[in-house]
């Protein structure tokens, strides 16, 4: 017979069950994309500079974006975009006091996910068969 | 001194908002803006996309109509506010002391200025300025 121990049967306070995978690391990553589309929506002002200021900076912005790494930063922002968009609606769920049983928050979890990957793939092919450089 | 059921002092109870001093403002602007970024996020790709094209013309054409402008300029702003709301929270979380205070002055100074350039670029384009 195991003896009561109140400090294994006293609840822990919130922060302290995102330790384990899924929920600290979608939870992590909600931090990294939105930071990411900080630098996003740098890019995205420069690019709208470069188009106010004419034909000439506007090209050369062409030339940046077209670039690879460029290039590399807006697939992932694409998928920032994406799952920040849907897990920030998962936020706003949880905000309304639904969807915190274990298993539903699990499994919205991994709809997020995937559901990010499959609408960033979506966008990244849009935009590679529309302008070229996206 | 009166007996006080509830661990606050009575100036705190009358003023309500305890050690925070703010109360929720911070919390409800991040949710009011994403669900606005959740609007014009989704408008912004799509119409984008229908676009079809990334060459100067095409994209002055895009901004040149009115309600494309608005929607963009309201984005940019939303987008601005909503990141700089963010971004202060993750300051708040890493950082201690002085230049937590400077590092958060910093970032509304650069979200303010780049938010505003952003949406003067849009209205430049709007108002058929670029030459």
């Amino acid at each position: 017979m195991v003896k009561s121990n109140p400090s294994l049967t006293r609840p822990l306070s919130p922060f302290m069950h995102y330790d384990k995978w899924p929920a600290m690391f979608l939870s992590i990553l909600h931090r990294i994309t939105g930071l990411a589309m900080t630098a996003g929506a740098l890019l995205l002002v420069y690019w709208l500079t470069a188009a106010a200021m004419g034909a000439q900076s506007y090209a050369r912005a062409q030339t940046v974006f077209a670039c690879w790494p460029v290039q590399l930063i807006l697939i992932g922002l694409a998928f920032s975009f994406c799952y920040h968009l849907l897990n920030g609606i998962r936020h706003l769920v949880w905000d309304a006091g639904k969807g915190f049983d274990l298993k539903v928050a699990r499994a919205s979890g991994l709809a997020v996910l995937l559901g990010a990957v499959a609408f960033a793939a979506l966008i990244v092919a849009v935009f590679c068969m529309r302008g070229g450089a996206a | 001194m009166t007996s006080n059921t509830q661990l606050r002092s009575p100036l705190g109870a009358a003023l309500g908002l305890g050690a925070a001093k703010s109360g929720v403002k911070h919390w409800w602007a991040q949710r009011v803006t994403a669900v606005a970024l959740t609007l014009l996020g989704i408008w912004f790709v799509v119409s984008l996309a229908l676009v079809g094209s990334f060459e100067l013309a095409a994209i002055t054409q895009w901004i040149g109509n009115l309600c494309n402008a608005t929607l963009l300029a309201l984005f940019i702003a939303a987008l601005a506010y909503h990141s700089q709301l963010g971004v202060q929270v993750v300051i708040e979380d890493y950082v201690q002391g002085a230049l937590k205070t400077i590092l958060i002055v910093l970032s509304n100074f650069l979200h303010v200025a780049v938010g505003a350039l952003g949406v003067v670029s849009v209205l430049r384009i709007a108002f058929g300025v670029a030459a």
